[in-house]
């Protein structure tokens, strides 16, 4: 074990993961925070804390991850290049490790652009492979980045994120080596909705025994409506949703589309499930977290192992 | 080049409103190329500003010169024979031509006319596109001859992130992904196993992160 992280320790046992998220209200609500947390409690491993997701002001993702750590359970503190430079970042790091919090998601973040503060400089001073580098540094080396010594150094287990649906194609099942090679433990990947073309992505990173470095977490959001299918497919940078995803949610009447859509997500863990190199599933119920222990019931991934 | 383009003549206007004689200098090198502040410009400029002024009953003197260029001080020299005749100048140059005249005539307001914008690249007529962003340490030598520090909106060393579609930037469909490019580049070079090269973190302090910059050539100083 690299860590005392529970994700790892269920990942190494062999086990199914099952992860979800939980995005921080935008004010000082943690009594928000404790709801969306008890939702997942017994239906998840670990729960991922978003980072001011589409660049819009939240509380912060340590904040919140450490609200969720004090009712017990376990976050996955999601950090974006974006906002903040090297020294804050590891500032971060070696801060919400002495919380407790050993599991961390690594990722550039969504460019400035699409949230509330357009007019705010991206930071960007490191991309998410070089975050995944000074993370596996700081653990293994237990040095920073510059190089200084940690007393105690932050022992993170590390995620880090794939979108097998961007372009270009060709590229992604590099980039996920990439992602490997500079130190990622497990992978969330994007919202699978094309199943084929993730099969054939994952076919690519099981060619390259890619699966045996890294274990590979399929993202599922289920779709709440025929029109947040829509929306998704048209107008979020680098999601694929197929038009047939969308046919079937508007072959239903508008009252029962987001129990299809609760269906269709059932239905993809249960083919994922068969796919060599799948090591779990990262449930992201976006503003829907109660639907999340009826998902994982349907798929039979309940209940969660003791560990 | 540096590139620019002409401020809003609003407030060129509201710069120059309380003066009577004004100095207007353009500069011969970068912003003529990219049509903002030559000779041409200048000239349109003086037209503009006189009719503007002329309409609310005030005559506008302005003196037209056009250095060969606006960031050398052996040039900026030519400028005092007329500044007793002079309120204020507006230049036309780029952010370093209106400061080297701000540090030569220390008594004298100078106005920018243009809103330097960035290091780049004529794509075709009328069109410039950012290029390169000093960083001080070039790295096109590794990513195919195309800068991901220019051309990546997040600067991303070891792209592409998860928003490229169609080999566009998510954040506009008019942007090309610096990061396709790169690939492509690399494929068309036979250099497909580079990709995989962690580019590591970069040191910002070339780019700027160590403050202000300066090249002094040894060899050259007087």
């Amino acid at each position: 074990m690299k860590t005392q992280s529970r994700l790892e320790k269920i990942l190494s046992s062999g086990a199914i993961a099952v992860t979800s998220e939980c995005g921080p209200p935008r004010g000082a609500l943690p009594e928000k925070v404790k709801e969306k947390a008890e939702l997942l409690r017994h239906h998840v491993d670990a729960i991922n804390v978003t980072d001011n997701q589409t660049a819009m002001v939240r509380m912060s993702s340590f904040a919140a991850a450490v609200i969720i750590k004090q009712i017990g359970l376990d976050p996955v503190l999601q950090m974006v290049t974006r906002d903040r430079n090297r020294i804050a970042m590891q500032s971060d790091v070696i801060g919400a490790y002495s919380h407790g919090i050993n599991t961390m998601l690594c990722l550039s973040g969504d460019h400035p652009k699409f949230g509330d503060h357009p007019m705010a400089k991206g930071v960007f001073d490191l991309d998410s492979v070089q975050l995944i580098q000074t993370i596996k540094k700081m653990r293994n080396e237990g040095k920073l980045q510059g190089d200084s010594d940690i007393e105690a150094p932050p022992k993170m287990f590390i995620g880090a994120a794939a979108n097998p649906f961007a372009d270009p194609f060709e590229l992604r099942v590099m980039r996920l080596a990439k992602k490997i090679k500079a130190g990622a433990d497990f992978i969330q990947t994007q919202c699978i909705f094309n199943l084929d073309k993730f099969e054939k992505w994952m076919a690519g990173v099981t060619d390259r025994g890619l699966d045996k470095k890294v274990h590979i977490l399929a993202g599922i959001t289920p779709m709440k409506s025929a029109g947040m299918a829509r929306y998704m497919k048209n107008k979020v940078p680098g999601m694929d949703v197929p038009e047939n995803i969308i046919k079937r949610l508007e072959s239903v009447k508008k009252e029962k589309q987001a129990q299809e859509g609760i269906n269709i997500a059932v239905e993809s863990i249960n083919r994922l499930k068969q796919v060599p190199g799948i090591h779990g599933f990262h449930i992201m119920a976006i503003e829907w977290e109660k639907k999340v222990p009826e998902i994982v019931e349907k798929a039979g991934l309940y209940p969660r192992p003791e560990i | 080049m540096i590139t620019a383009e002409q401020k809003p003549i609003r407030e060129i206007i509201n710069y120059v409103s309380p003066y009577n004689r004004i100095l207007l200098v353009g500069c011969n090198e970068c912003v003529t190329v990219c049509a903002a502040g030559g000779q041409k410009e200048v000239g349109i400029l003086a037209s503009v500003l006189k009719l503007n002024f002329l309409k609310q009953g005030k005559i506008l003197e302005i003196n037209e010169i056009t250095l060969q260029r606006q960031c050398d001080p052996e040039f900026i020299e030519q400028l005092s024979p007329h500044l007793d005749r002079a309120d204020a100048i507006l230049s036309l140059a780029c952010g370093c031509g209106v400061q080297t005249i701000a540090s030569r005539y220390k008594d004298k307001i100078v106005f920018p006319a243009v809103n330097t914008k960035f290091m780049g690249a004529s794509e075709s007529q009328g069109i410039w596109a950012e290029r390169c962003q000093g960083c001080g340490d070039c790295m096109l030598g590794i990513t195919g001859g195309i800068c991901p520090v220019a051309r990546c909106s997040k600067h991303l060393l070891n792209g592409p992130c998860g928003g490229t579609s169609n080999g566009k930037c998510e954040i506009d469909s008019d942007v090309d992904c610096a990061w396709t490019l790169i690939w492509d580049r690399l494929k068309a070079l036979g250099m497909e196993d580079r990709y995989e090269e962690i580019i590591e973190a970069k040191d910002w302090r070339p780019a700027g992160g160590g403050g202000p910059r300066k090249i002094i050539r040894k060899d050259l100083v007087l």
